[in-house]
């Protein structure tokens, strides 16, 4: 280390900062999992998925109180039973009538726990999906910038442990009014009973909620600290498995090996110490429970013995002592999972509360058959950031039928232009036109019928082959899927699969090589018979073979319809019918290959260059012409 | 007969790591003893549970007698029988008893729960040593999840062994033993009626836990369906945006949602079902006491305290009858999370160091294939390397080009033993590479990847990462050399900017850059470039081509590239088909040739589809 400080004045950091980089596992950024107890904004929106089911609520909470009652009166009943029941002088009939009603309440308690735990549990799972759903449909529609810089890992942990955390919150509310009236109940009956007799027994109540309050901070650090040890280890292994390959091939498994254990000994004491501050409530509890026992032995005894109370009293006041700790237990529990369920809460609203750009307008019409697919842009300014724009004043009109290559660096604007046409975003200013009407005033989905896109990357979905071609275009039968197929080359591949066109794809196509997944999404775009077909080539170099058949399939999936495509391969470009030369979003040069390279400009420059892609343009190149452009 | 199928589903079971297949009962058990044997290795810790579990007991138990003993002694005291004094021990002796039993269980809960991480401290240690070594050839066929869920989940089954299924029987066991030879030996009729819920609760209890495990993987299923449909949306929303299909998406969320809604309908249904049945016979039980020990205290039979102390024993056994199901469960966890478990541990390490092997010793750096065939699983119809041979000497490049499938690819994962040849071998500097070590194979034969894994880390340790205790000023030359450093110097961390899958995202050719990067760190005495400069323009790719140079000057360079400009300069060039050599010689040699390279080469240079269809005509449709 000393070593290389001397001799290099430009070191990447020169602070003297020692580095570990010999690491294994991710560095992770947790997310908070504590909010505030209470909060009034994200109580209402959960309010607004629990309203469906209000009559649901009503029931349990009704059925949580009777339950609780129905508990509360059985120690009162043994009471009786020992003190009028079992009294030298009673009738056996007293005896028999206090146990028939003991029968009517547990049967009554039994009723009332199953209702309160069906209908609980149940609604709870319900407002569950239906908030899952609510999320899922609203992240159809929110803008693609949002979902472009929104990882799909952070959304997905929305979609699942946030809505999980919201219905055990839901569940645990209910049974929290239960073990309130419980708490407080216990307390009553007691006080009733004997008051002071009670007063003494209760003195521990406040102590175990102390104790247990105290208790509980240290222990949730404690139990963080140790799922934190633990999913990072996890991650470790993960990455152990995922990145095996690279592992093995930089002779990294031994180091790794020791870097684990270290990992793994980190997750061991925390998961002791955890496990240590969880049991050490069980003693405590004991004690304050055996204190209370005592007491009432004794003091209970004593006033037995003075006549002050019966002796059923004293039992049922024993038979109270070992309830009094389930109720706190779980109101202190309760306590954190409101406050879980608030910070999940708070996100889930942020999800769901993002707005939605573009909607269909009022008096929106469809696209129809009738109309062409001719595409326009009139004077179009378009920027992510508006102050930013993309695209200046882009003016140009594709006729129908017409095939239209784009052509220019990465930035220039091409992406965006396509985006436009299927109206991804909205312009600020000019217009968008498909088929002779603004964009804004056909519906949304009718324009995703009128235009076919291919994506630069080839995105299959985990299901067959024929559901893949198909996708979304459920009038197409299987007859019209094969015919894709063979349109544009995909056919006999597909045939050479185990099960043909009912063949799974793994893990989005990964049986497949990227040519042939290429393919597979030409058939879906050509599937859908669509009247504008907007692509967006491939720049990855793939091998000469595949690029051939490629090409084919391009030209079969272009005929009879109007093109758009953003081309980067000389092949391409040349096939098209014109081509619109786009820089520093601006169209800077327009016309048929040869138009253009006798006006000599970047096109003609570039296509000297001899470079087989369009995208390796050099930078001097670029440079020279920005200034021309601007 | 039964034994065959047995060993039968062993022996596939060698080839195919799943962790979806099921766990035969002899694996089941031979796990179960396996885990207890490991348990044991910590004598104290385990010991020490089950006395802690035995004193535990035996506290719970005498809490009733004591209650029944201080209700009697009451009455004795107000009958004028006794003195008020003898009350005092009664009240003290609770006390100690229910202190105690705090104590205990600590102990025991504590002293179990710490076996079960000790357990699962061991487990992961050996589960990542193991994954970490088993071949290529493994993890092609295994499917990653399988491996995360089986380090993970079953992971977890093993570790609560210890404490929800040993401890807990022995808990259990004594509770209901000791109590009921307690309860019958006071009275037979009365102890019978308040032990009459136990084997009902009990048997309702295994139903049900048995019943939602099943359930509840049938549910993780279901769930996982839902969170793929949800997750290829997401990731794919602009497919999904381009072909306004947003109904079409809405209709398979819900399918997906609906089915694992009702699942978890029904289970809810198992659960409230069974809990309540058992809570209504522990209460049908506690009634009959109430009647028949009413009875007896009134005719004299038995005293108060008597019934007082079958009331509490009742209450204090309900717990645990209702946990029995768990218990069950943990047995049942435990042997299927086990046997995948340990079938994972024991796996055979195919490519390995042999015995006694030395470290390879580099002297003039010579690779040697003399040979070589090899075939995917045996598949030996299919070859897809076939007798192939040839030498290269340090400073030479040699290049590798053919079509899609020739086995370029599976050729170059030879050289570093990523797979063992079928046939013939590969030696350098005359030492056979599966006779010296492993490790010293793989520093002395570095690959750049097609596809490369990136560690989310900085990207310092990601180039350093077969080196990591190296001057930061050589990890900054390779970067210099892969034509990285300006890149990397534009980024807002520098050289600790964390990357890979949570951190900044890089486009293909910059993750190439990076993996040729790291690859230069290992300075090798081969040096091989598997497709890995697909996605860098040719610009660059020139620039990186000319700093390479320098370390080409001392190794063997072997590039495998479509793209031909990527391997003109070499050496030699061999051209593959069928896994066979049909072509070799330099760049002019074979344009001279004629043959498939030259046609590869017009088309390369001219890309115009209809003449290079003629010339490749009949090399198209291959897939």
């Amino acid at each position: 280390m000393s070593q290389s400080k001397q001799g290099e004045p430009l070191d990447p950091h020169e602070d003297d900062r020692p580095r570990m980089r010999a690491v294994v596992g991710s560095d992770r950024i947790e997310e908070e999992i504590f909010g505030r107890v209470f909060d009034g904004k994200v109580t209402q929106r959960i309010w607004q998925f629990v309203r469906p089911y209000r009559r649901n609520v009503i029931i349990s909470v009704a059925s949580v109180v009777t339950f609780t009652l129905s508990q509360l009166t059985i120690p009162l009943l043994i009471r009786y039973a020992i003190d009028t029941g079992m009294a030298p002088d009673a009738p056996s009939s007293i005896l028999l009538g206090i146990v028939a009603l003991f029968g009517v309440i547990i049967g009554i308690n039994y009723i009332a726990s199953r209702v309160q735990e069906l209908v609980t549990g149940k609604m709870a799972e319900d407002v569950l999906f239906d908030m899952r759903r609510a999320m899922f449909s609203h992240l159809q529609r929110v803008s693609l910038s949002f979902m472009d810089k929104t990882e799909v890992g952070r959304l997905m942990s929305r979609l699942q442990g946030d809505v999980n955390s919201m219905q055990e919150f839901l569940e645990t509310s209910v049974l929290a009014i239960g073990d309130l009236l419980l708490l407080f109940g216990i307390v009553a009956v007691m006080l009733w009973l004997d008051w002071q007799l009670a007063l003494m027994v209760l003195t521990v109540i406040p102590i175990l909620f102390g104790v247990r309050i105290l208790w509980l901070s240290r222990a949730r650090a404690a139990f963080m600290a140790a799922h934190e040890a633990n999913s990072i280890t996890n991650g470790a292994l993960a990455e152990a498995i995922h990145g095996v390959r690279a592992v093995q091939a930089m002779d990294r498994a031994r180091l790794n090996g020791e870097l684990y254990g270290q990992l793994v000994d980190n997750t061991y004491k925390a998961q002791l110490r955890a496990s240590k501050l969880s049991q050490i409530m069980i003693p405590i509890v004991d004690t304050l429970t055996g204190s209370a026992m005592a007491v009432v032995a004794l003091a209970g005894g004593l006033m037995v013995v003075s006549g002050r109370i019966e002796v059923g009293v004293m039992v049922a006041f024993l038979f109270y002592i070992q309830r009094f700790f389930d109720p706190i237990r779980s109101l202190t529990m309760q306590y954190s999972v409101m406050q879980r369920a608030m910070a999940s809460g708070h996100r889930l609203t942020e999800v769901l509360d993002v707005e939605v750009d573009v909607r269909d307008a009022e008096d929106a019409t469809p696209l129809g058959d009738d109309d062409d697919g001719s595409v326009e842009f009139r004077n179009v300014t378009f920027g992510y950031n508006p102050e930013h724009p993309v695209l200046k004043d882009v003016s140009f009109r594709v006729k129908s039928g017409e095939t239209v290559a784009l052509v220019g660096p990465t930035g220039s604007g091409k992406s965006s232009s396509m985006a436009l046409i299927h109206r991804f975003y909205d312009v600020q200013e000019g217009a968008v036109l498909v088929g002779g009407r603004d964009v804004r005033d056909v519906t949304q989905k009718s324009l995703g019928r009128h235009i076919a896109m291919v994506l630069q990357e080839p995105y299959l979905f985990t299901g067959t082959v024929r559901e893949n071609i198909r996708y979304a275009t459920d009038w197409a039968d299987d007859a019209a899927v094969v015919e894709a197929a063979i349109a544009v080359g995909a056919h006999d591949f597909i045939e050479a699969l185990p099960q043909g066109y009912d063949t799974m794809l793994a893990e989005r196509g990964s049986n497949l090589s990227l040519g042939q997944r290429q393919l597979l999404s030409f058939a879906r775009a050509l599937v859908t018979d669509a009247k504008i077909l907007i692509m967006d080539e491939a720049t990855a170099n793939i091998d000469s073979y595949t690029e051939m058949q490629i090409q084919k399939a391009l030209q079969r999936l272009l005929e009879g319809r109007t093109g758009l495509v953003i081309a980067h391969r000389l092949a391409t470009i040349r096939n098209a019918d014109r081509i619109l030369v786009l820089q520093q979003g601006q169209i800077i040069e327009q016309g048929d290959h040869d138009s253009l390279i006798d006006h000599g400009g970047l096109y003609a420059q570039l296509y000297q260059l001899n470079y087989a892609s369009f995208d390796d343009i050099p930078e001097a190149l670029t440079d020279k012409d920005r200034s021309l452009a601007t | 007969m039964k034994k065959t199928a047995q060993s039968g589903q062993t022996a596939s079971s060698d080839r195919k790591f799943r962790r979806t297949a099921s766990v035969d009962r002899e694996a089941g058990l031979g796990a179960i003893a396996r885990i207890t044997r490991m348990a044991f290795a910590y004598p104290v810790r385990a010991g020490l549970a089950l006395l802690a579990t035995v004193a535990a007991v035996l506290m719970q138990l005498s809490i009733p007698v004591i209650l029944g003993r201080a209700v009697d002694q009451t009455q004795a005291v107000a009958a004028a029988k006794a003195a008020p004094e003898t009350l005092y021990p009664i009240a003290l002796l609770l006390f100690l008893a229910s202190v105690a039993r705090g104590l205990f269980t600590l102990v025991q809960n504590y002293t179990a729960e710490s076996v079960g991480h000790a357990l699962a401290r061991d487990i992961r240690n050996a589960v990542y040593g193991k994954i970490q070594s088993l071949p290529f050839s493994f993890h092609d066929r295994t499917h990653s999840g399988d491996l995360i869920t089986v380090g993970m989940l079953d992971l977890e089954g093993v570790r609560m062994y210890f404490s929800t299924a040993l401890v807990r029987t022995v808990l259990l066991g004594l509770l209901i033993g000791l109590g009921a030879t307690l309860l019958l030996s006071t009275d037979v009729t009365l102890g019978l009626l308040a032990l009459s819920f136990v084997p009902f609760a009990g048997w309702r209890s295994t139903v049900m836990r048995l019943a939602l495990r099943r359930t509840w993987l049938i549910l993780q299923e279901r769930l996982g369906v839902l969170s793929q449909v949800m997750e290829e949306n997401l990731a794919g929303i602009r497919v999904v945006r381009a072909f306004a299909s947003s109904d079409f998406e809405m209709d398979k969320f819900d399918v997906a949602s609906k089915s694992a809604l009702e699942l978890s309908h029904q289970r809810i249904e198992t659960r409230v079902k069974n809990t309540s049945a058992m809570t209504l016979a522990f209460f049908i039980s506690m009634g009959l006491v109430l009647y028949v020990g009413g009875r007896q205290v009134t005719s004299g039979e038995i005293t108060l305290g008597t019934l007082a102390t079958f009331l509490t024993f009742m209450t204090i056994l309900q717990m645990p009858v209702r946990q029995l199901g768990m218990m069950v469960n943990g047995y049942a966890r435990a042997s299927t999370c086990g046997a995948r478990l340990f079938a994972l541990i024991d796996h055979e390490t195919e490519i390995d160091t042999a015995p006694g092997a030395p470290d390879l010793k580099i002297t003039k750096g010579t690779l040697k294939l003399d040979h070589v065939s090899f075939a995917y699983d045996g598949d030996t119809d299919r070859p897809a390397v076939s007798d192939i041979s040839f030498e290269a000497h340090k400073g030479e490049t040699v290049g590798i080009v053919g079509p899609p499938g020739s086995g370029k690819t599976t050729l170059m994962h030879l050289i570093p033993r990523f797979y063992d040849p079928t046939q013939g071998s590969i030696s350098i500097d005359g030492q056979d590479i599966r006779e010296v070590t492993l490790s010293s194979v793989r520093r002395a034969v570095a690959v750049v990847q097609q596809d490369s894994f990136l560690f989310t880390t900085s990207i310092e340790n990601n180039i350093a990462y077969a080196n990591p205790f190296t001057e930061t000023r050589e990890i900054r030359g390779v970067a210099e050399s892969a034509q990285l450093h300006d890149y990397i110097l534009g980024l807002p961390g520098k050289y600790g900017t964390i990357v890979g899958e949570r951190g900044v995202s890089l486009s293909g050719g910059q993750r190439q850059r990076l993996s040729i990067a790291r690859t230069l760190m290992m300075k090798p005495a081969v040096l091989i470039f598997d497709d890995s400069t697909a996605a860098i323009d040719a610009g660059t790719e020139n620039r990186i081509r000319t700093a390479l140079k320098d370390y080409a000057k001392d190794c063997v360079t072997l590039i495998v590239a479509h793209r031909l400009a990527s391997l003109m300069h070499a050496d030699r060039i061999l051209f593959l088909e069928d896994g066979k050599i049909i072509e070799q010689g330099s760049h002019e040699d074979l344009l001279k040739l004629g043959g498939r390279y030259h046609a590869l080469h017009a088309l390369q240079m001219r890309p115009n589809t209809e003449i290079a269809a003629e010339s490749l005509a009949g090399k198209v449709d291959q897939p």
